[in-house]
Formats: C-alpha cells, sequence, structure tokens
C-alpha cells in the first residue's frame, strides 16, 4: 500500500513539474503546477518517515513561497508569452540535452542500498528533530535567523519605489 | 517500504526536469521556480538517505535547505520587481548586458 502511494504521488510530482516547465502559455498554471509537485512531494517525505519535514513541506512550499511567485506574476501582469519567437532555439536544444545527460549520468550511478535500518520510535516526528536542531545544530539554527533577516531587508531594499 | 534506490531516481528525474528548466526556459520567474524545483528534488534525496541509515541529521540539512531557498526566492522576486520596473520584461534576453 505505501509502496503503490509512493509511486502515485512520485507520478504526480514528476507530471507536476513537468507542467511547470513546459508550460509556455501561462506563468499561473505553471505556478499551479509547481504546487502540485510541491504538495506531492510532501506526502513522498512522509512515506519516507519525516513527517515533521512533510508537513513543513506543505506549510512553507505550498503554503508561503509559491503564494509569493504568484503575488509577484499577478503584480507584474504577466500574460501570454509576449516574448516574440524564440532568438536562441539552439541553447533550448542544448540546455535540455545537457538535462537530459545529466539525468543518465546520475541514474548510472545510483548504487544497490542495503535495506534500511530499523527506525528508533518517533524518528522523524516533532520532538526528535527538534532535539537534534536545538542540540547538535543550534549554530546553524541562529545563523538561520540572520540570514532571514539579511534576505527580508535585501528584499525590501530592492523592491522598493525609488523616492526622491 | 520501496527501495531507497527509487527515491534516489525521483530525486534525479526532479533535479533534471529543473535543470532543463533553468537552463531552457527565458522568463526570469520560471527559472526562479525551476531552481525551487532543483532544491526540493535534492530535499528528497537527503530524506531518502536519512531513511536508509536511520540518521536525524539529513532532516536538519533539509530544514536548513528550505531556509535558504525562502531566502533564495524572496531576494530573487525583489530583483525581478526591479528588473521589471527598469526594463518593463521579464525576459532574460533583455537582461543581458553583463555578457559579450
Amino acid at each position: 500500500m505505501s509502496a503503490l502511494l509512493f509511486y502515485v504521488f512520485g507520478a504526480l510530482a514528476v507530471g507536476g513539474a513537468l507542467g511547470m516547465v513546459l508550460n509556455v502559455r501561462n506563468t499561473v498554471a505553471g505556478a499551479m503546477s509547481l504546487v502540485l509537485a510541491m504538495v506531492s512531494l510532501g506526502g513522498v517525505y512522509v512515506l519516507l518517515d519525516a513527517y515533521l519535514i512533510g508537513v513543513l513541506q506543505i506549510l512553507v512550499y505550498a503554503g508561503a513561497i509559491v503564494v509569493l511567485f504568484l503575488f509577484v506574476v499577478m503584480l507584474l501582469n504577466l500574460r501570454g508569452e509576449q516574448f516574440g519567437p524564440e532568438r536562441l532555439a539552439v541553447g533550448k536544444v542544448l540546455g535540455v540535452a545537457v538535462a537530459v545527460l545529466l539525468l543518465l549520468q546520475l541514474l548510472w550511478l545510483i548504487p544497490t542500498f542495503a535495506p534500511p535500518a530499523e527506525l528508533r520510535p518517533g524518528f522523524g516526528g516533532y520532538r526528535d528533530v527538534g532535539m537534534a536542531l536545538f542540540t547538535d545544530w543550534v549554530l546553524a539554527f541562529e545563523s538561520t535567523s540572520l540570514l532571514l533577516l539579511a534576505a527580508m531587508i535585501g528584499a525590501v531594499v530592492l523592491a522598493k519605489r525609488k523616492v526622491d | 517500504m520501496v527501495p531507497i534506490s527509487h527515491a534516489i531516481a525521483l530525486s534525479a528525474l526532479l533535479f533534471c526536469i529543473g535543470a532543463a528548466g533553468a537552463l531552457a526556459r527565458r522568463n526570469l520567474i520560471v527559472i526562479l521556480m525551476s531552481i525551487e524545483l532543483m532544491l526540493n528534488a535534492v530535499n528528497l534525496a537527503l530524506v531518502a538517505f536519512s531513511r536508509q541509515w536511520g540518521d536525524i541529521a539529513g532532516h536538519v540539512f533539509v530544514l536548513m535547505v528550505i531556509v535558504v531557498a525562502a531566502a533564495e526566492v524572496t531576494v530573487g522576486l525583489g530583483i525581478v520587481i526591479s528588473l521589471f520596473r527598469n526594463r518593463e520584461s521579464v525576459n532574460v534576453e533583455d537582461a543581458s548586458l553583463l555578457r559579450w
């Protein structure tokens, strides 16, 4: 059952990702495809016993980041592709070729794994992740707060209208 | 329980879709979304390895990656807005001043 769900969520994630990349008409529809991919990935995380990460994935990506994308798309009022005919069709073909090559290489590199380790009870829950985060990785946790502050100031400075 | 290698293969597939989008598309917003997709593929690999070895450290890494992705998208979209104000366009072809 959980194996079947994994493949269903995986197919939905790949479908959403392809829908986002291949959609040249409508950026809003592309962002909605990205939501589908993100939510399906949240399901995959839960199936891999990463419960907290699964919830955060849906909260942060589907709930905040994609909403930010949609907000900007609608703010800029982009319609269709006002880009005109593609000037660099060679670059497009080359990009896809590089990506396919990379995929073949990565798939070739995947080893056969031993059966997964036995998990301790509560693995991947908020308590487990929180204990690791606030003991072993507390410095990294604190520095993310600095990073978020810097990003916030940077976004305000970049996007504000010049008043002079 | 699916084999971990299938999760890694899914991660590789998503990463390459994102890479293709970032390399082939000309819309700056779509390029940013493709980069988000690539970061998510890496997160999936980290979660899968974490499940494989029963080590919680991978989950902490994923949290850090999510924070960095959020910061990156905030600044990136700020740049997109400021570029649109100057150029009336989000096509990367119109922002190639630094390219020969």
